[in-house]
């Protein structure tokens, strides 16, 4: 991680006196899926738009691609892609048309316009009704349709607000394919979504916005340490006499809890599977299924929330 | 602090999509034809009264534009003062906030290009639009004149009548320019659209009626001398020409009329008050140039309050949140 695409240091933005975001920072390396995740009005979107210069920076400063956006904006921007959240297209032009203008602004060649061109818009299945007015598509093709955008015009950051939302599940998956295709290529995402557990599934490392503030950023599992108190879950599955009371003696093992028929759940320390199949075979048991849960995000999400909600009651 | 990189990219992208637009578009396509057919219908009616005064007339064709018939009282350059407006409040009064309630604003705002280059993209595009419409109807016109009067115009009477269609092309400029500000200031077409009609409407029709009314309360109003009848007059020809409809009507009609040798003369002569002006200086008609030069003031006039009102939207626009 010592090249840094993007560097936000103290970045503050004030509406008529409201911070809207309060003091940020962090670093998006290189190849990275970095998620922004937080409720309505947490001030991702804002974040968002001050890194790429389209809106004032009260005060604190970034670097994207070592390039400060308030003075260099068009070297960020040259590099940089922005799907927006509820992207918008010129609804009378065709999809190819839409790109068409875009690539002009971008300065591309004729010749290298219409290569690329054709070339995104295959890779977001779109080729087949690029011809057809954007009027007439769906949510999803929009969503697509801005990604071939970003796609097309070579970047090296792609920054993705709500990328997935108002999608059905096999769109959204379909999307999160592209964005793992973008890392594929080197590009380094920067990505803004409510959908926690699709978002788990691509990011490296998230940020937890509050109120403008950035309150947890770290690795998924770093999170989950950290919000739901450390520890492995694990699940067993096994047929047996008295198997509850020899996996509470297995080294590590804090917690022993009944979830179902012939099912425990283990809090311990440490991933004590090993330990805990051997202590099963040990008691005669049958083992069916031996698992161990990941952080889940929804659950990190949920919990530092919900704390944080019972402080401020408190 | 300087801006890297010009702040021009990307303006001819943007002209070409939004002429494109504007001349493939429904909207263009009707206000046009409302334009041309009034246009043909006002000529049609100042040929006829052309045709019936066999009076000697070295500038007879340049009267194809200011001749206003007896049943129709409008000539085509009275037309153009009030029609010309409309167009430019027609294409302008959404530049701006359709890219807001389209939500492409901000995604063309990501791409390489400054806002100054939308901004004045958008700006020529339409404003050329508009100057093609206008060449086709002068040609139009031309053609009529020479096709019904059956001589053809001189080359002074030319070079008059396109002075004109420049003035006329900078008049759509300052609408448009109004026209624009209100659709970077108010984020719903349609109240652009209502604030700029207004002012249409406020400027052709209300401001010639009360603007000498509000001049007299401020000059004195003792006429005792035609010394005196003339400061009247100046100081209501200074309220009248805010409007930039009073500016047009005045250039159209020194540069249109050789014989017209002052600005002040048309209202003379509307008052009956002719003969002071002609019997003063009598005769000649003026040359091309210093017909071009007794207006020059107001050209500059016009050219000036296009400046004023697009880096009014400018200024607005540079401050202006990118989301919807
Ligand atoms: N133009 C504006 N003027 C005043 N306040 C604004 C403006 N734009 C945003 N805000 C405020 O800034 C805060 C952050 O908004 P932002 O859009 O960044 O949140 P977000 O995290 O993207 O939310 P969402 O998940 O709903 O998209 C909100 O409280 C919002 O009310
Ligand atoms: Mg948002």
């Amino acid at each position: 991680m010592n090249d840094v695409v993007i560097d936000a240091q103290g970045l503050t933005k004030l509406y008529n006196g409201a911070r809207a975001v309060d003091d940020v920072s962090f670093t998006v390396g290189r190849g990275e899926i970095f998620g922004l995740l937080g409720p309505n009005g947490a001030g991702k979107t804002t974040t968002i738009l001050m890194l790429l210069g389209l809106t004032e920076i009260s005060a604190g400063a970034a670097r994207v691609l070592g390039h400060d956006p308030v003075r260099e904006p068009l070297a960020v921007k040259r590099r940089v892609g922005y799907l927006p959240d509820s992207v918008g297209f010129y609804d009378y032009l065709s999809a190819r048309d839409n790109l068409r203008y875009t690539a002009r602004l971008i300065g591309f060649s004729e010749a290298e316009r219409e290569a690329r061109i054709a070339d995104a818009l295959n890779k977001v299945d779109l080729a087949e009704v690029a011809g057809k007015a954007v009027g007439t598509y769906s949510r999803g093709m929009r969503q697509r349709l801005g990604l071939a955008e970003i796609l097309m015009k070579n970047v090296a950051i792609a920054i993705l607000d709500e990328p997935t939302s108002g999608l059905d599940p096999q769109a959204t998956l379909e999307l999160l394919d592209m964005i793992r295709g973008l890392k594929r290529d080197g590009v380094s995402v920067l990505l803004s979504s409510h959908l926690l557990d699709r978002v788990q599934s691509v990011c490296d490392r998230v940020a937890l916005f509050q109120d403008g503030r950035i309150a947890l950023i770290g690795s998924v599992a770093e999170l989950g340490r950290q919000v739901l108190g450390g520890g492995f879950a694990v699940e067993v599955e096994a047929e047996g006499q008295g198997l509850a009371e020899c996996l509470a003696q297995v080294p590590g093992v804090r917690s022993v809890e009944s979830t179902g028929p012939d099912r425990v759940r283990l809090l311990a320390d440490r991933d004590v599977r090993p330990d805990a199949a051997a202590a099963v075979v040990a008691a005669g048991g049958r083992l069916r299924r031996l698992s161990v849960e990941d952080p889940s995000l929804e659950a990190i999400y949920t919990r530092y929330f919900h704390d944080h909600g019972a402080r401020h009651a408190a | 602090m300087r801006r890297e990189g010009s702040p021009w990219r990307g303006v001819g992208a943007v002209f070409l999509k939004e002429l494109s637009d504007h001349l493939t578009g429904a909207r263009m396509f009707v206000l046009e034809w409302l334009v041309v057919l009034t246009a043909v219908a006002a000529v049609y009616v100042s040929i006829q009264q052309i045709k019936n005064t066999s009076a000697e007339d070295p500038f007879l064709f340049l009267r194809l534009f200011t001749q206003a018939g007896e049943q129709v009282p409008l000539s085509f350059a009275t037309l153009l003062s009030f029609l010309v407006p409309l167009v430019s409040i027609g294409l302008g009064f959404d530049l701006v906030n359709s890219e807001h309630s389209r939500r492409t604003l901000s995604r063309i705002l990501s791409q390489p290009i400054y806002r100054d280059a939308l901004l004045f993209g958008k700006f020529l595009a339409a404003l050329t639009a508009i100057a093609i419409s206008l060449l086709a109807l002068w040609l139009l016109l031309i053609g009529l004149g020479l096709f019904t009067l059956g001589l053809p115009p001189s080359g002074e009477e030319i070079a008059r009548a396109l002075v004109m269609l420049v003035v006329t092309i900078f008049y759509a400029g300052v609408w448009l320019a109004l026209a624009m500000l209100f659709s970077t200031i108010f984020r719903s077409p349609a109240t652009a659209a209502l604030v700029a009609l207004g002012l249409w409407l406020f400027f052709t029709i209300l401001w010639p009626i009360f603007s000498p009314w509000m001049a007299d309360i401020f000059g004195s109003r003792d006429i005792a001398s035609a010394e005196d009848l003339l400061g009247v007059l100046s100081v209501r020809q200074g309220f009248a020409r805010v409007s930039p409809s009073a500016l047009f009507s005045e250039i159209v009609s020194v540069v249109l009329d050789p014989s017209v040798r002052s600005t002040q003369q048309p209202m003379l002569a509307a008052l009956g008050l002719a003969l002071i002006e002609r019997g003063a200086i009598p005769g000649a008609p003026l040359p091309f140039l210093q017909s071009v030069l007794l207006v020059w003031g107001q050209i500059v006039g016009l050219i000036a309050a296009t400046i004023l009102l697009f880096v009014g939207g400018y200024v607005v626009f540079q401050r202006q949140e990118v989301r919807a």
